[in-house]
């Protein structure tokens, strides 16, 4: 009833108010606050605790550790803004990694029953692998109507299939030049690798803040049914962002192949809680439609600091797990949280 | 000197954040008494109907139950002290069966502690028959019509022991029959003692059941009477003060259609043969011509609603043929049914409308592909929201706040903005009106009016009576999905067409 709820706190400027605006402010920034005060604490704590944390090195360091993460965290984040999930990240980059690795002609001490190709060839046969396994991901939740989670879930189990497939238990080692030089090599003292990932980071950030896709992909995640309503394909724009994730997690296995210098099976197991956890960590809404690649970018510092951190500061490694789940589940809370004080006091009846 | 009344509110008053929702009402309800309770939204009656069902406490005043001052914190506390409620929508377990739902939270158990089924089967059948409502206790809730699960919630309600119970727009799901068998049930119970507080938009009904009424008008009781003493007009007055003639017509007398002199030789626009899907609607016929308003009236669940979804393409028609301007088209969703020039308003706030996004995303969101092939253009959008917000007169008329923050009735407002940036072919209105007041609804009938006189065909789907008299040049009826009647180019007042439907 629009009288008796006029008292929305956001829809008067009268002289109480005044003083809790700035509190409100705060409260529906929280989201984006939380995370970047979390990294400021973070990097003062280990600089304290360690002189060796606060160098260049180090932070040359982090940097290469959170690439091959950050990669995937772009594709992951435009599946989060549009509320669904990719539990297929890692393995479909796994997969990815190796079936380049697959094409590319290996030492003779790998017995792999492999199929040499061009790089180029095999560049190109990776990428195309990630798009199926990505288009899969598509028409399985956009045509067929299963719950991401679950269709990911499956895919996660492809990928590793196909991971076991190739390699059969062995190890591959080469991938094609182009490859290994951007996984490995560095542009003067800039790995390749982190500028890489900064122009994946740049352009996916363009892609959802000034075009009209990415406009599509906010508005599908804030409100599915309206965005239906308003005409838009929201099946399209979700069988997109699903493709979009695999991409990413192809060329984030690929070059990961590259970075670790060998490609076998379950290689990237981590990714997957990491490249979540980093998405999250950074604010974005698990509940879509909110937040975005600056968060993801401020998540990937926050969980890149506290690994690198935790080696530098003499801590029982079996801790770290531990320090790294409660963490995980501070963000989840500070997540769920802020979209609750998001959720604006509605002007009009329900 | 009387006995006390059975519920006694004395200067009642509660505000939210400063706006004052009751100004100080008194309030009283006999035993064996139905009351009817009737104002526009946001006039009282919700925030009253909480107080007293323990959802919210009052700031000031007291409240007596059977003479004892009584303080509800919780509507549990309400509960206890034999007060109960039906919602409009229904509080019921649909996969469970009807004896489970009257027996919720208090079935029988045997030695074991397990359910005892017999037990509560029996309890059910006998409590049901002796409200005289003949449904087997076994039957699985949602296999049974609307109207008989409400008068198994409020079977419900009465078995957990209220002797007043609170019903919320009862009859607004009903057709006829249904309602004179809750009528039934009412007077049955009014005559063992029990009490009814009936808040209702439906007049007809209230005046039909109830032994008093008790108008609400901006947070106030504008007046209260035996129903017996007081008439429709009386009501409406009271409820919307002089100078709304537009509505009151269309409550009240005769309405003359539109003639033929007005669109019958414009080109058709829309046409519609043989659409059908599942069991929502069947064999349905229909054309709109340009600057053209057609009605599609039904009882809740008849089809109209499903109908104007299909015709959107968000539940496609299984069946059938749709043409717009002479082509053909298959409309396989949204999208385009968007680019064929079709545009749709649904009837619920929440699913058109993002909440947290500023305005001007709000509006530019479904013409976004005719301003940006792939860069967007924030000033653009922002100019065009400025212009509608300005057409409309949105208030706050802010392009970047975000939508949450507006009310009601200029959310529905940039629910409509949305489609007028570049003129559609055909608007569909899914209840343009549902949940309004009445200078909201003025606000509506306007701009249909303005953009039926602009050459626009318009299709308003409702299920109230009002709101197809006021916008429609022509009215159909659906009957159970089916077209039951057209009424057109004649004179036709709400009676007839609760007739007809």
């Amino acid at each position: 009833m629009s009288k008796e709820r006029a008292a929305a706190p956001a829809s008067e400027p009268a002289p109480a108010a005044r003083a809790s605006r700035r509190g409100q402010w705060l409260r529906l920034r929280l989201r984006n606050i939380a995370p970047f005060a979390t990294l400021l604490f973070l990097v003062a704590l280990f600089s304290a605790a360690s002189p060796s944390f606060l160098t260049l090195d180090n932070l040359a360091n982090i940097l290469q550790q959170i690439s091959v993460t950050g990669i995937m965290a772009v594709g992951l984040t435009f599946v989060i803004l549009c509320a669904e999930i990719d539990l297929g990240v890692a393995s479909v980059a796994n997969a990815t990694g190796i079936i380049l690795a697959y094409f590319t002609a290996q030492d003779a001490s790998v017995n792999i029953a492999n199929l040499p190709l061009p790089g180029l060839a095999a560049i190109v046969l990776a990428v195309f692998g990630s798009f199926c396994l990505g288009a899969v991901n598509a028409f399985g939740i956009t045509w067929i109507g299963i719950p991401s989670f679950i269709m990911t879930l499956a895919m996660l189990q492809i990928g590793a299939g196909i991971c076991a497939m190739l390699v059969r238990g062995q190890i591959a080692y080469a991938v094609p030049k182009v490859i290994a030089v951007l996984g490995n090599g560095g542009l003067g003292p800039v790995p390749w690798i982190v500028i890489v990932a900064a122009i994946v980071l740049a352009l996916a950030h363009i892609v959802l803040t000034y075009t009209r896709f990415g406009r599509y992909v906010y508005m599908v995640g804030g409100n599915r049914e309206a965005a239906e309503y308003s005409g838009v394909n929201v099946r399209a724009v979700i069988a997109a962002v699903m493709i979009i994730s695999a991409l990413c997690s192809g060329l984030a296995g690929m070059l990961g192949v590259a970075h670790f210098g060998s490609a076998q099976q379950d290689e990237f197991d981590n990714y997957l809680l990491d490249s979540i956890s980093a998405v999250v960590v950074g604010g974005t809404s698990l509940f879509g439609g909110q937040g975005g690649i600056g968060n993801t970018l401020v998540g990937l510092f926050v969980l890149g600091v506290l690994n690198n951190g935790l080696d530098h500061v003499n801590i029982d490694s079996f801790l770290k797990i531990l320090i790294r789940g409660l963490i995980l589940l501070a963000a989840l809370i500070i997540n769920v949280y802020a979209q609750r004080l998001k959720g604006l006091p509605e002007a009009g009846e329900s | 000197m009387p006995p006390a009344p059975l519920l006694e509110l004395r200067a009642v008053a509660k505000s939210f954040g400063g706006v004052a929702a009751l100004k100080g009402v008194d309030f009283t309800l006999d035993a064996g008494e139905i009351h009817g309770l009737v104002g526009e939204n946001g006039a009282g009656k919700s925030t009253l109907m909480k107080i007293i069902a323990g959802v919210h406490a009052g700031d000031q005043g007291e409240m007596r139950l059977a003479g004892d001052v009584v303080r509800f914190r919780s509507a549990r506390d309400a509960r206890a002290a034999g007060i109960g409620m039906v919602h409009q929508e229904l509080a019921i377990v649909p996969t469970l069966s009807v004896a489970e739902n009257v027996l919720l939270g208090m079935q029988p158990r045997n030695r074991l502690g397990f359910i005892d089924w017999p037990a509560m089967i029996a309890i059910a059948k006998r409590h049901l028959e002796n409200l005289g409502l003949v449904v087997d206790p076994r039957a699985e809730m949602a296999s049974l019509p609307l109207g008989m699960q409400q008068l198994i919630e409020i079977a419900r309600v009465l078995f957990s022991g209220a002797r007043l119970i609170i019903l919320d727009e009862p009859t607004s799901a009903l057709s006829p029959p249904e309602i004179t068998r809750l009528f039934a049930l009412l007077k049955r119970l009014r005559a063992e003692g029990r009490s009814f507080i009936f808040i209702s938009h439906f007049l007809d009904d209230v005046l039909a059941i109830c032994d008093r009424v008790t108008v609400f008008r901006n947070g106030a009781k504008a007046g209260a009477a035996r129903v017996g003493d007081i008439d429709k007009a009386w009501l409406i007055e009271r409820m919307i003060g002089a100078g709304h003639h537009e509505l009151e017509e269309s409550y009240l007398g005769e309405i003359q259609l539109r003639g033929p002199e007005g669109a019958a030789d414009a080109a058709v626009v829309l046409a519609a043969e043989g659409l059908g899907r599942g069991t929502s609607f069947q064999d349905v016929s229909l054309t709109v011509r340009a600057g053209e308003v057609l009605g599609i009236y039904g009882f809740m669940g008849s089809g109209q609603l499903d109908l104007a979804r299909a015709l959107f393409g968000k539940t496609p028609p299984e069946r059938g043929i749709l043409r717009i301007e002479g082509r053909a088209v298959r409309l396989r969703n949204t999208t385009r049914a968007r680019r064929a020039g079709l545009a749709f308003v649904p009837e619920s706030r929440r699913s058109m409308l993002f909440a947290l996004e500023p305005l001007y995303k709000n509006m530019s969101i479904s013409v976004l592909d005719r301003l940006a092939r792939l860069w967007l253009k924030p000033k653009r959008e922002r100019e065009i929201a400025r212009r509608h917000i300005a057409q409309l007169s949105i208030r706050p008329a802010q392009p970047d706040r975000p939508l949450g923050t507006l009310s009601g009735g200029n959310q529905q407002k940039v629910a409509l903005a949305k489609w007028l940036t570049f003129a559609p072919k055909v608007l569909l209105l899914s209840e343009p009106t549902r949940g309004m007041d009445v200078g909201a609804k003025e606000d509506v009938v306007r701009i249909v009016r303005r953009l039926r006189n602009e050459g626009l065909a318009i299709i308003v789907a409702s299920a109230e009576p009002e709101t197809v008299l006021a916008l429609a040049d022509r009215i159909l009826v659906m009957r159970k999905g089916r077209i039951a009647r057209e009424f057109a180019n004649e004179t036709v007042s709400k009676d007839r067409l609760l007739a007809a439907a």
